[in-house]
């Protein structure tokens, strides 16, 4: 066994050792346990769980990688996966704690006096959730892969069976204390290399303060600014400018940051978070610990993409562009080239065979008539995998071997904490809500608890299958998650609260038509479920509206969800009286119990 | 019905709510997209200034924001006594 996959065993084999002794000790004993962990975590407690819960193997391991491939366009990222939050404490946590209910769907269920628009709510709520969840399941997958060199299989039994020990027995309350020390693994993990690269390049400690400062004396550029050697790095090989490229148009990437933002504040497992606090006041501070530690990552995440970029270029094009000896001979490659060419994740082509690597834009015309001066035949990096670029930045950056170990158990924190989160928010509606609020009325708690367990079983069993057999259309889905919850759950929570005149029959028609535009939206570009072939439109930018990208549209589903809602409300009768007591009261804090099923 | 003291504490929200929600959207779709090229002008070290406020400073203000919002609520619930015991 080699040093790292020792080190590797040891530093992931102590975290798992860590979450099942916290499972053991923090188990459910009640309903109340069970959904909102007995409404007793303490506000910054909660935002750390919060932070785990939210930060999946998305933002771990692939936003740094879309940040270094898009530059300034990735910006939609940071600020519409951070932006949510202050919606989130300011319009939606502290009135639904006040409300105090174990779920999103009894909020609409109640406010809308219908069990139709609490039905739809549950149905919104379980497939943006699923779709969310096959993600994790296969980011437990191939980190396993790649660094235990089990197979993808093995990986993901084993995430199953540890997620299955610890959120059934605990549910809530045993995920809660379980993320709290997720995040405590997951920030190290991500932080420890950041600040060695940062060092290394910079002499800064601080990745956020390294990224605009100057590079170090020793790497040959001393004097120059990191981002302005990186946008001449990937000019001179015809990319666009770092700093500056845009993703798709100015109006798209508006668009886009407001779906992620509205999206983000309405995706039920993050809220029902806010659930577990003890006070209305403590539902706002806690909203605030959550941005804290999500923005420790958030911020430092901006660093290691223009720094891995940066590192991935220059070890490529070692001199200067079109010098005879300027490119990086094949045989002389690194060791984590050949790491990572095994996964196929990076893969290399001698178009010209002159030995050498040739990795610049050959979609750029200009670049292309210099390239031919120079000898070159084509981009010989035919494949980049932008996910590789946070688990292979140690590696790149010459780091010790409990760094990258690190980074593995990091990787897997995030994805585990977040199925955790997900499943939960999953098991509790078909239980609270399905069978306690609709079908089954009278059961008792003890068989509403097992139920959940069950549900929770049943949830992480098919997720699993969905591991095992990942639908083609995976990657498609992301959008339709943020779509959902951007176009109907967000709104709709929106207007229970702000608006005292909004009635069942406008709240389920705008959930409704929000809905039918973004999935009619998505699925004429991305095909019917995403079959190929069946995309009317198609794929391409010229058929957009407005070009607004698919994944961006969940905005404008927003806008004809609270548009068709006030229309439908103005026609028809308003909520009878005790509605509107129920949303005077939800509006002032005093008088806020401990959450409850009844 | 709706008391007096409720109805303003209702308003006073909304108000706050407005002067965060305003500066919430500068920084980010302003100061981050919209007028993204002329403040890229300005350097702050080695950032440009658009793309700073894009990749660093909205998430800095979206957390001052936070903390002031949740701060003058508390302050306006013990004002109108809807303060939780």
């Amino acid at each position: 066994m080699s040093n790292l996959q020792m080190w590797t065993y040891v530093i992931v084999g102590l975290s798992f050792a860590l979450y099942f002794g916290i499972a053991i000790w923090a188990r459910a004993g009640s309903t109340g346990e069970f959904y909102v962990a007995g409404g007793g975590i303490h506000p910054i407690a909660n935002g750390m769980a919060t932070g785990a819960d939210w930060m999946s193997a998305a933002s771990f391991i692939g936003m740094a990688g879309l940040i270094a491939f898009n530059g300034y366009g990735a910006s939609v990222f940071l600020m519409g996966w951070t932006g949510g939050y202050v919606l989130l404490a300011m319009l939606l946590a502290p009135y639904l704690r006040k409300f105090g209910k174990f779920t999103v769907p009894e909020f609409i269920g109640d406010r809308f006096y219908s069990n139709t628009a609490r039905i739809v709510g549950v149905v919104c709520l379980i497939l943006a959730s699923i779709t969310y969840v096959i993600g994790q399941m296969k980011g437990i997958g191939v980190t396993f892969g790649r660094f235990l060199e089990t197979s993808y299989e093995t990986g993901l039994i084993v995430g199953m069976a540890i997620v299955f020990f610890y959120a059934v027995l605990g549910g809530m309350k045993g995920i809660t204390y379980t993320q709290i020390a997720q995040y405590v693994v997951l920030i190290l993990a991500y932080t420890v290399p950041a600040v060695f690269i940062s060092l290394n390049l910079t002499g800064q400690a601080f990745p956020q303060i390294g990224l605009g400062s100057e590079m170090t004396e020793a790497s040959g550029f001393g004097g120059i600014y990191l981002l302005d050697r990186l946008d001449q790095v990937v000019t001179e090989l015809g990319f666009n400018e770092y700093t500056t490229q845009v993703m798709g148009s100015k109006v798209n990437m508006f668009m886009y940051t407001l779906s992620l933002m509205i999206g983000t504040a309405g995706l039920p497992h993050v809220i029902i978070r806010f659930f577990t606090v003890p006070k209305v006041s403590d539902a706002r501070y806690s909203a605030g610990w959550a941005l804290v530690f999500i923005a420790l990552l958030y911020t430092t995440a901006p660093a290691v993409g223009a720094m891995a970029r940066l590192n991935l270029m220059s070890t490529i094009q070692t001199g200067e562009v079109g010098s005879p000896d300027g490119n990086l001979v094949y045989e002389d490659r690194p060791q984590w080239f050949k790491t990572w060419e095994e996964t196929k994740l990076l893969q290399f082509e001698d178009k010209n065979g002159d030995g050498k690597i040739q990795y610049y834009n050959d979609k750029n015309e200009e670049m292309n008539a210099k390239a031919e001066g120079f000898g070159w035949k084509g981009n010989e990096m035919v494949k980049v995998d932008r996910d590789i670029m946070v688990l292979a930045n140690p590696e790149i950056a010459n780091l010790p071997n409990w760094v990258i170990a690190l980074v593995a158990a990091g990787g897997l924190a995030a994805a585990l904490s977040t199925a955790a989160g997900l499943l939960l928010a999953i098991a509790s509606s078909v239980s609270h809500d399905l069978l306690k609020g609709i079908f089954t009325p009278n059961i008792s708690e003890k068989a509403e608890l097992n139920a959940s367990r069950v549900a929770m079983a049943g949830a992480i069993a098919l997720a699993g299958y969905l591991g095992f057999n990942p639908p083609d259309f995976a990657a498609g889905t992301v959008a339709i998650a943020f779509g959902l919850a951007a176009s109907s759950i967000f709104p709709v929570l929106m207007m229970g609260i702000f608006s005292k005149r909004m009635n069942s029959a406008g709240a389920i028609a705008g959930m409704l038509a929000g809905i039918a535009v973004t999935m009619l939206y998505v699925f004429q570009h991305k095909g019917i479920f995403f079959v190929p072939g069946t995309s009317f439109l198609g794929g391409m930018e010229p058929n957009w509206f407005l070009g607004i990208s698919p994944n961006a549209f969940g905005s404008v589903g927003a806008i004809v969800n609270f548009a068709v809602a006030f229309a439908v409300a103005r026609v028809t009768a308003p909520p009878p009286e005790h509605i509107q007591a129920l949303v005077e009261d939800i509006r002032v804090p005093r008088g806020a119990g401990q959450a409850t099923g009844h | 019905m709706l008391s007096d003291n409720a109805a303003q504490y209702w308003k006073a929200n909304l108000r706050l709510l407005a002067i965060c929600l305003v500066i919430w959207f500068i920084v980010s779709y302003g100061c981050g997209i919209l007028l993204v090229e002329p403040l890229n002008a300005i350097k702050l070290g080695g950032y440009k200034l658009g793309f700073w406020f894009a990749q660093q400073g909205s998430i800095y203000v979206f957390i001052l924001l936070i903390f002031f919002y949740a701060m003058s609520m508390g302050a306006l619930d013990r004002k109108y006594g809807f303060d939780e015991e």
